[in-house]
């Protein structure tokens, strides 16, 4: 029995060194004062210095960030009314919708990110093909629309709103159905009810949701990819062309850093649920 | 009890195919204890639902004070809920909890929306918590208080607003039966106080009885009957509500003339009239206006089947003739004795035949019936959409 346990635990460490090996490397060779990704030439903080001050991925990481806040912004507040929409359906609706909004979470991000290019690609060339009509027969002008920024946060905000559904329709399942009428009982209109009952309700649910879309815009790399067009680059594509170039030193540190915000951001979501778990249990 | 406050007319409501309430009339006075009583799904909480504005029903009209209703929301009536498990906000302490109608603002009749000031709302929150006797609780957190307390904090929640009518569904359902009783004088004690309408929903019989100055019994989407709870008991209108307010015996019957009907080939002299002669009838006898006297002396003679000590009496299963009637007595007579009955003719009601007749109010399977009444303590109220099973 005992040497069977020991078996176990070796294979536990086995299968996490396979899992945390590369990190572990990554992290330690980010720290590395040498060129090599290989020989270890002294501590040194030097690749961290050179990635402030390189503007590529400076941009790249400004980049990340505006379109991860705005697409947690909008996706969160739109996946909650979606929610809430889901929500007061009758249930026969409901359940396909439901299995409908699963699907993207489950897609391949490959398949995610060509057709959403697709589609802007095929909409934007109907939208200037308009535009160059226009212009020739009345001389009138509009913009001409490309991938870019626009396109980028687009992706984002569609692929993170079944995370936020996904973390506020069991906190809205949780709600006694009564206090939204209990509200309306005591002289709240439908939409005072919203905001004085069914939003500190279902906080934690939006936040947990919040913070997961934050985490998947972090970390996205094929769906950007795919929808941020040639001039627009997030981090996660700025390391991926980095390594095409020269393979730096430079990209262990960045890769780090984003390891490390993720990890965070992790953290935080489990600690979350993890007490409102023990609130809930505390609760009966 | 004065003028009428609140009118159903013709009120039908169906959800898809399925009808809920169909053709409730009933109107409610000025500041009386009104009960709605059935099993679930008798359509008693639909029909509060309908006042309180939450459900607007498919045909027919609902009156306040003389004015239709029906298209005014919740929030614009003058009438709050104490809802089944409270549905007190759990982001609220207590304190909050009760203010909470009062801190909405209220539009006045220039359409200028007005708050209340601070300390009218400290000062009315407080006089509640006098009211439901939780002074001192006002800082505690909903999720901190016993049911008993929750649901005092729900009372003074609708309460505080001044409603002119408080409706209360099944609001002492999930308390335990000793504060069961105490609720059940507290809510008595503050109608009373507070001079306003209430509208209470069980399917407690007793309850009903003990609280109400007047009891609405449905059953099947329909009202059976209304009257005041001596009317309800004495005179059921048909086996449905005989066998739903209490203890019956619902014997088969045939009225032979004003004040005599005829039970198993015997003539009873009774207080009843108005039937045709010959007319069949439902026979209500209650348990305990029953005799027992020695056998030779009794108007009917059977034998005991089945004794039960309940403190106060014995409940005993008399077998008569193949029909097996419940008899409370206090002198205990034992298994397979021999005994006979006297009733007086006030201890007979005669009923009309009803599509309830043969249904109720025989004995027989005596076990399964008393296992069933006393589990009759919770039943959740299943008759709306539907509760979502995950």
């Amino acid at each position: 029995m005992k040497k069977n346990r020991l078996g176990s635990r070796l294979f536990m460490g086995l299968v996490f060194l396979f899992l945390y090996a590369p990190i572990l490397l990554l992290i330690i060779f980010s720290f590395n004062e040498g060129n090599s990704s290989v020989v270890w030439k002294g501590f040194s903080l030097r690749w961290y210095v050179e990635l402030f001050q390189d503007r590529v991925v400076m941009n790249s990481v400004y980049t990340t960030l505006l379109v991860s806040l705005l697409a947690t912004v909008i996706a969160t507040a739109a996946g909650t009314f979606a929610a809430i929409g889901f929500f007061t359906m009758d249930r026969r609706l409901r359940r396909p919708l439901m299995v409908v909004n699963d699907i993207p979470m489950m897609n391949a991000d490959i398949v995610t990110g060509v057709s959403l290019c697709l589609f802007f690609v095929a909409a934007f060339a109907g939208w200037n093909g308009f535009v160059s009509w226009m212009e020739s027969t009345y001389r009138l002008t509009a913009p001409r629309l490309y991938l870019g920024f626009g396109t980028l946060l687009l992706a984002h905000i569609s692929f993170n709103i079944p995370y936020v559904i996904l973390n506020v329709m069991p906190k809205l399942r949780q709600m006694d159905k009564n206090l939204i009428d209990a509200a309306q009982d005591l002289g709240c209109t439908w939409m005072q009810a919203f905001w004085k009952v069914v939003v500190p309700e279902i906080k934690p649910g939006i936040i947990s949701g919040a913070l997961i879309a934050f985490t998947m815009s972090i970390d996205d790399f094929v769906i950007s990819y795919f929808t941020a067009g040639s001039a627009t680059s997030t981090l996660a594509m700025t390391i991926y062309g980095m390594t095409k170039k020269r393979v730096s030193p430079e990209i262990n540190a960045i890769s780090t850093l984003l390891f490390v915000t993720v990890l965070v951001l992790l953290i935080v979501v489990n600690v979350r649920e993890a007490q409102q778990e023990k609130a809930l249990a505390k609760k009966k | 009890m004065s003028k009428e406050l609140i009118r159903l007319a013709n009120c039908t409501m169906a959800f898809d195919d399925e009808v809920v309430l169909d053709n409730i009339n009933l109107y409610i006075k000025d500041k009386e204890f009104l009960t709605l009583l059935g099993p679930s799904g008798c359509g008693k909480t639909t029909t509060l639902r309908i006042i309180g504005g939450f459900q607007t029903p498919t045909s027919g009209d609902v009156f306040f004070d003389g004015v239709r209703i029906n298209a005014v929301p919740p929030h614009k009536r003058a009438i709050n809920t104490v809802f089944q498990k409270y549905a007190l906000f759990p982001h609220l302490n207590v304190y909050e909890n009760i203010a909470f109608g009062l801190r909405i603002p209220k539009v006045d009749g220039k359409g200028k929306k007005v708050k209340l000031p601070e300390e009218e709302i400290h000062q009315r929150v407080m006089e509640m918590l006098e009211v439901v006797n939780l002074r001192g609780f006002e800082k505690r957190h909903i999720t901190q208080l016993s049911g008993g307390q929750q649901q005092r904090v729900a009372i003074a929640r609708a309460l505080v607003n001044k409603p002119k009518v408080l409706l209360l569904d099944e609001p002492l359902g999930a308390l335990d039966l000793k504060l069961r009783k105490d609720m059940q004088n507290e809510l008595k004690r503050i109608q009373k106080a507070m001079e306003i309408t209430f509208i209470y929903v069980t399917h407690d019989q007793e309850e009903a009885l003990a609280m109400s100055d007047t009891v609405v019994v449905m059953d099947a989407g329909k009202i059976q009957q209304i009257g005041t709870p001596e009317d309800i008991y004495n005179e059921p209108k048909n086996a449905f509500v005989a066998d739903f307010i209490g203890e019956s015996n619902i014997i088969d019957g045939i009225m032979r003339a004003d004040g005599v009907v005829e039970i198993f080939n015997r003539k009873f002299q009774c207080l009843d009239g108005g039937f045709a002669k010959d007319e069949p009838v439902d026979v209500v006898i209650r348990p305990e206006d029953v005799d027992i006297v020695p056998e030779d002396q009794g108007q009917l003679k059977g034998t005991v089947t089945n004794v039960t000590f309940k403190g106060m009496q014995y409940d005993i299963i008399v077998d008569f003739y193949g029909f097996k009637w419940l008899i409370q007595t206090t002198d205990l007579s034992p298994v397979g004795s021999r005994i006979g009955i006297k009733i007086d003719p006030d201890g007979i009601h005669v009923m009309k035949k009803s599509q309830y007749s043969g249904m109720f109010g025989d004995y027989s399977s005596y076990s399964e019936e008393y296992e069933e009444i006393s589990d009759a303590s919770f039943d959740p109220e299943e008759d709306q959409e539907g509760g979502d099973e995950e």
